[in-house]
């Protein structure tokens, strides 16, 4: 009987061994470049708005943008709601704007391939994965943009958002806002006031993007926040995949990140946008992280159009985002997939918003969170069915895995019906891992550990498999390093 | 002015007339109320829970409260019976905000203590010392304001291992010249081993009355205790209801409540069950037909404070022409609670392309070994159960109909009175007709 109870207690002892490992795990990214930066000095305000415009050669309807927004955000406060311990932002005391100085025009600083290449993304064209095209962008500029001219030939435009203002402004201007516009929320605001760089995808009709398009976004100056600007259009009957990745340094300071990415797509045309984000997400107390607050929103604009988000979210101490459709043409489909994962004392509160108003509109969403450690992990979405919106569909699923008693798993879902053909439903499940399963992986010879990874990947397979190949193989091993053992 | 200021403003200068037409117990309750009232809005629609609601529409006719607690001269158990055929209960009434309490109603009571809230503070002051208004939260404006403004109530106080043979019936009957708020209170403390069924039901005298009837119910089931609680509303379009319960739970203590909605104009109806003991099984069920205007909002919260315990809820809503449904759950589970299983349900019909549906259920888990789950969602009548019954022989409408009472059928089914579950099911039945169920004996449906 004793024996027994010894068994028992060793066992407990080292599956808490495990989940301290675990919650140890060192963030691989966290080193900083030492490269010389051009930083504005910090502070927030008119000046410092038509100071980054001019950095970037803006034309005056892009500095008009800018100051509208500027001047809406200063009436508007950091919003409160969310199931998160967001402090109050001392937005005077963030630098807006940071670029990496360069040698000469045109050259890239040998430093900075380094670094990229450290992250695994290889900036030059030779060593590059085939078949993915990538806009680095370090702090506040865009440092590189691969396969653009091989891209330009199927007429495809992916560009820097800043180049995209100077050689195809009508494009830009045409679309710029128009998903997101600055009245939004608070950090929408001060996206488009401050906001630097990012990519800007032109898919042309009857186009089918040959490759991958990617963005990697790494913050590497102290005291700065990065704002990006993504902006994809797909016209009519196009399609593109589009990735995005991120990482930052190790710091005790917490770095803002309010980003917005905008999709319209057309008729018949298809986006699929993944991310992995992997932003340095604190250290085991909570001190330091990235602060992720970024409005993403895709429009189905055309009738049979396509949006398709998958994210898998493991990094930043704060995380706090939905990205959304906005279904408005008849027949178009939303979906999204989502794996947050929060340990130690990272907080995430994300989910999406399906907005059906055309007509037999579809949207799926699969929402699958991990909590260990003191980690808060919400869901919040929300499905509206317009009067009008007649024969909708929804479906969404989201299941909550705790790995620890100190974590917290939350579901937040609203749903809003306006008519009576279209069915919306809904299911959320809450639960440890299952103890069964563990015991029979225990009992085929598979460490508890093993076991644990073994059944989250499992768990977060649905997800998974809809994130392209080069992604998936990063997401799985992120996941299988972040939960290394993490069963309480 | 907002609409609670009038009522504060009433307040304030019958005050004195108020204090002496209502027990010590209430009065000691208002000075806290009023506190809690001075920075308080009502919520107006859009806000976090309030999604389809307006309560300040709902306060801001100018009301009258009898303040003066004028007797209304038609004695309800001559004007009106409720029978459940076959249910034999202990009938108590309360006409608007003024329980009438007979003779006959206390017989057969086992031992369970029936009263208003002037004759408990008499009779049992510790009772009401020890739980009125403990549960009841002030930082709902509407809470504050009944317990600013209440004179009298019910007190069901069961005590330690008595257990209640009948039913206790609680009718209320809804009657007024004028637009009039009805400030209605009840306690219900049930002791360790207590066991008691309450059968509430609010019905609307009259038509184009307008009564708003705002009721705070506290229930505290002891160790061991059982509470069945089905609170049944068949009033008129022109009745508005704000009722908020708050159930605190101890160990081993079993909870149902059932609230059930067939006719209405505006309700909105607040559950907040607490529950502090281990093995404490609640289940919170709800449905609601609507029609033409109606409106029924339901929001509930279960806070599982200890480890060992479960709770269900189903809610189920059936909506046709303009009616507007929405429903908020959440079941919270606090660190430390292990071995927590709760379920949230709640399931809609929208039968015509005009009613709308609002539905927010939601879990906030801060421990890891539990099992919580919820699951909703909004649709119509199975197309191939209606073919099928098509093929038969059955008519579209009736097919409709016997889908929609089938829909229903499980949160009737969760109703532990075999002679009110048949009830239920025979009002179901007539409500789907588009005819409302005559009571036996009753001299306003019957007539």
């Amino acid at each position: 009987m004793k024996n027994q109870q010894d068994k028992t207690n060793n066992k407990a002892k080292q599956q808490d061994d495990i989940l301290r490992n675990a919650v140890d795990e060192e963030y691989k990214y966290g080193f900083v470049t030492d490269i010389d930066t051009n930083v504005i000095p910090k502070g927030l305000n008119e000046d410092v708005v038509r100071q980054i415009s001019a950095l970037k050669n803006e034309p005056e309807w892009l500095l008009e943008f800018r100051l509208k927004a500027f001047r809406h955000w200063q009436t508007l406060r950091q919003p409160s709601w969310g199931h998160l311990h967001l402090p109050e932002i001392d937005y005077q005391d963030i630098s807006y704007y940071a670029a990496p100085r360069k040698k000469k025009e045109g050259e890239i600083d040998p430093e900075l391939m380094e670094t990229f290449d450290k992250l695994g993304i290889p900036l030059q064209e030779r060593k590059a994965l085939s078949g993915m095209a990538v806009d680095a962008i370090m702090d506040s500029v865009s440092v590189r943009t691969t396969y653009s001219e091989r891209l330009a030939e199927l007429g495809v435009i992916f560009c820097p958002i800043s180049e995209a203002v100077r050689d195809y402004p009508d494009l830009v201007r045409k679309y710029l806002g128009k998903v997101v516009p600055y009245t939004d929320n608070f950090f929408a605001a001060l996206n488009s006031a401050v906001f630097s760089d990012g990519s800007f995808v032109y898919i042309p009709k009857g186009v089918r993007c040959p490759m991958e398009l990617s963005s990697y976004f790494r913050i590497n100056a102290a005291q700065t926040g990065q704002f990006e600007r993504t902006l994809i259009v797909a016209d009519d009957d196009a399609y593109v995949s589009y990735l995005e990745g991120c990482t930052a340094p190790m710091r005790d300071e917490n770095q803002l990140h309010a980003a917005i990415v905008e999709i319209i797509v057309e008729d018949r045309a298809e986006v699929k946008y993944s991310t992995v984000q992997n932003w340095y997400p604190g250290d085991k107390d909570g001190k330091g992280g990235i602060y992720n607050l970024v409005t993403k929103r895709g429009l189905c604009r055309g009738d049979h159009s396509k949006i398709s988000w998958t994210q898998v979210e493991t990094g930043s101490a704060i995380t706090w985002k939905y990205p959304s459709c906005i279904l408005k043409g008849d027949y178009s489909v939303g979906e999204f997939y989502s794996v947050a994962l929060t340990r130690n004392r990272q907080e995430a509160d994300t989910g999406t918003k399906m907005i059906h108003l055309g007509k037999n509109t579809r949207s799926t969403i699969v929402s699958k969170g991990i909590s260990a450690g003191y980690s808060q992990n919400s869901y919040r979405g929300l499905v509206r069915v317009a009067p009008q919106a007649t024969g909708c569909r929804n479906y969404t699923q989201c299941d909550s895995l705790l790995l620890s008693d100190t974590s917290g798993a939350h579901t937040f879902p609203v749903i809003e019906v306006g008519n009576d053909s279209s069915i919306v439903e809904h299911e959320a499940t809450t639960s440890k891992i299952n103890e069964d399963q563990i015991f029979y992986c225990n009992q085929r010879g598979i460490k508890t550990e093993d076991a644990v990874a073994l059944i989250v990947n499992g768990y977060a397979d649905e997800v998974m498999t809809k994130l392209p190949m080069e992604f998936a193989v990063e997401a799985r091993r992120l996941l299988s390093v972040s939960l290394e053992g993490s069963v309480g | 002015m907002n609409a609670l200021e009038q009522y504060i403003g009433l307040y304030r200068e019958y005050r004195e007339v108020v204090e002496r037409n209502a027990p010590a117990a209430l009065n000691a309750l208002r000075p806290a109320a009023l506190d809690a009232l001075a920075t308080a809005r009502l919520p107006r629609k859009g806000q976090e829970d309030y999604e389809a609601i307006d309560m300040e529409a709902i306060f801001a006719p100018d009301y009258g409260v009898n303040v003066t607690r004028l007797d209304y001269d038609i004695d309800p158990t001559e004007s009106f019976r409720c029978d459940v055929p076959n249910l034999s209960t202990c009938l108590f009434h309360t006409y608007n905000d003024v329980p009438h309490i007979s003779a006959t109603s206390r017989r057969n009571l086992d031992g369970v203590v029936v009263e208003t809230l002037t004759e408990a503070t008499a009779n049992h002051p510790d009772v009401l010392a020890g739980h009125l208004g403990r549960l009841a939260r002030l930082d709902d404006p509407t809470v504050a304001l009944n317990t600013l403004l209440a004179q009298d109530g019910l007190l069901v106080y069961v005590p330690d291992g008595v257990s209640a043979s009948k039913p206790i019936q609680l009718l209320n009957i809804l009657s007024a010249a004028h637009p009039t708020m009805v400030v209605r209170r009840l306690l219900v403390v049930a002791g360790k081993n207590a066991h008691v069924r309450l059968l509430a039901c609010d019905h609307t005298q009259g038509s184009g009355t307008q009564v708003l009837n705002l009721q705070v119910i506290e229930v505290v089931a002891g160790r061991n205790a059982t509470v069945d609680f089905y609170d049944l509303e068949e009033s008129g379009t022109d009745t508005s209801r704000v009722s908020s319960l708050f159930v605190e739970q101890h160990e081993g203590s079993s909870v149902l409540v059932d609230g059930i909605t067939l006719m209405n104009g505006i309700t909105r109806n607040n559950s907040h069950v607490q529950v502090v003991g281990e093995h404490a099984s609640t289940e919170l069920l709800g449905m609601t037909i609507a029609s033409g205007h109606q409106h029924v909002d339901t929001r509930s919260f279960v806070s599982h404070n200890v480890p060992r315990c479960t709770s269900n809820q189903m809610f189920k809503y059936v909506l046709a022409d303009e009616a507007i449904g929405a429903f908020a759950g959440k079941v919270l589970i606090k660190e430390g609670c292990p071995r927590v299983e709760a379920y949230q349900g709640n399931r809609n019909l929208c039968a015509s392309p005009s009613a709308r549906m609002y539905t927010k259920p939601q879990l906030e888990i801060y421990t890891d070994d539990v099992k919580a789950s919820h699951g909703t969602t909004i649709g119509q009548l199975d197309e191939e159960a209606m073919f099928y019954m098509r093929t038969r022989g059955v008519s579209q409408e009736s097919a409709r109909r016997l889908l929609m009472q089938a829909f229903m059928s499980d949160v009737i089914d969760g109703v532990r009175l075999d002679v009110l579950r048949d009830r239920l099911h025979y009002l179901v039945e007539k409500r789907f007709d588009g005819t409302l169920a005559a009571c036996t004996g009753c001299a306003i449906c019957g007539k």
